[in-house]
């Protein structure tokens, strides 16, 4: 990790402590998660305790104390999508990346979670990858949409 | 400082202003529950077992009475149906967590409520905060904190500064109603190693390990 990279983020913010969730949303997005060394700086930084940083970092699911893929799959398991066959489009997801829900795979290449909706239930069942919603997905389609991702 | 009268259970009460339903309470000797409450601590409101009944414009509601702050002619009433209730409801849900507290038994006594009622739950705490607060407020170092959310929400210490900082206070023990405290500064101990061995470089985990760090080391 770069510490330069995250004083940098932290410049951009004028080290204002009001602006520690934005900062940490910036070095979420930098680096997929939170590793502990940038939460330290912050905190020296911002002159945050790192409790309240630790507090703020498990409350909100968008951050994530440990590493993430580089690809974040999202597959809708809200009841339209159920009866859709989401659990066939999970499985094979599963299959495909060879993790579970929740879980990334070792060459941090994709991250795989289960959502409860995504809002477009008229498209089930859905598979969110980097935020491109694919609907109407059928299981023999998610091989091909995964592979083109580097 | 402009006077307040109020009416708690009855009896006609001067406050001043600023002051909370809890503190007005005490003033004339009338008692009402707390847990999360601690008088050098900024009011927090969490545990809701000071829950009264006040009645503001002939309209009754139910309040925090140790945040609530006295208003000109509030009536309060400290023991309703509906106060014990909820006293009795919120008594039985923390014992899930701590059926063997003194603090929650001798409440649990008076509004008459069944520790069984509610499957027990694994961690002993019920997020009075009075440790996360005592810590972040008197003694400024922040080494233990909330963690997660919602039902999953937990105290948690911070390595690295409850390494340093806890061996020689330990002032937030006492203030724990439920010992869930200790529990989790015996887990925090058992991932940190104490300040005398903290050069040595243990392995930092809690198996029996510890005990000979430079062959993990190495």
């Amino acid at each position: 990790m770069d510490i330069s990279k995250i004083d940098q983020i932290i410049d951009k913010h004028d080290g204002e402590a009001s602006s520690l969730i934005q900062i940490l949303l910036d070095i979420q997005s930098e680096h997929n998660w939170l590793p502990k060394e940038a939460l330290k700086r912050v905190s020296e930084k911002l002159q945050v305790p790192m409790s309240r940083i630790q507090h703020i970092a498990t409350f909100y699911k968008a951050f994530s104390l440990v590493p993430k893929g580089r690809h974040q799959v999202h597959v809708c398991m809200g009841t339209a999508c159920h009866v859709r066959g989401a659990q066939r489009v999970l499985d094979t997801v599963q299959e495909v990346t060879g993790v579970k829900s929740g879980e990334t795979d070792s060459d941090l290449k994709f991250s795989v979670e289960t959502v409860n909706c995504l809002g477009c239930c008229a498209l089930g069942p859905v598979m969110e990858v980097d935020g491109k919603h694919h609907g109407n997905i059928a299981p023999s389609q998610i091989a091909s949409v995964l592979n083109n991702c580097e | 400082m402009s006077e307040i009268n109020l009416q708690i259970d009855g009896k006609e009460v001067v406050a001043t202003e600023g002051m909370t339903i809890l503190d007005a309470a005490k003033s004339v000797g009338i008692s009402i529950p707390t847990l999360c409450h601690h008088e050098k601590l900024e009011p927090y409101g969490g545990c809701r077992i000071c829950t009264v009944e006040v009645e503001v414009r002939g309209w009754p509601k139910l309040v925090a009475g140790c945040i609530y702050p006295v208003e000109k002619g509030l009536v309060v009433r400290t023991r309703t149906e509906k106060v014990d209730k909820i006293r009795k409801v919120l008594l039985e849900e923390m014992l899930a967590h701590a059926p063997d507290s003194e603090e929650l038994k001798a409440l649990a006594q008076e509004y008459g409520a069944d520790r069984d009622r509610f499957e027990k739950h694994p961690s002993f705490c019920i997020h009075c905060g009075l440790c996360v607060r005592y810590c972040a407020e008197i003694k400024k170092k922040n080494a233990v904190g909330f963690v997660d959310r919602g039902s999953n929400r937990e105290i948690s210490f911070i390595p690295e500064i409850a390494a340093k900082e806890c061996w020689d206070c330990k002032e937030c023990f006492p203030l724990c109603p439920t010992s869930a405290l200790q529990a989790a500064y015996v887990l925090a101990g058992a991932l940190m190693t104490p300040p005398e061995e903290a050069h040595s470089g243990g392995c930092g985990c809690s198996c029996s390990c510890g005990s000979a760090p430079e062959k993990q080391a190495g």
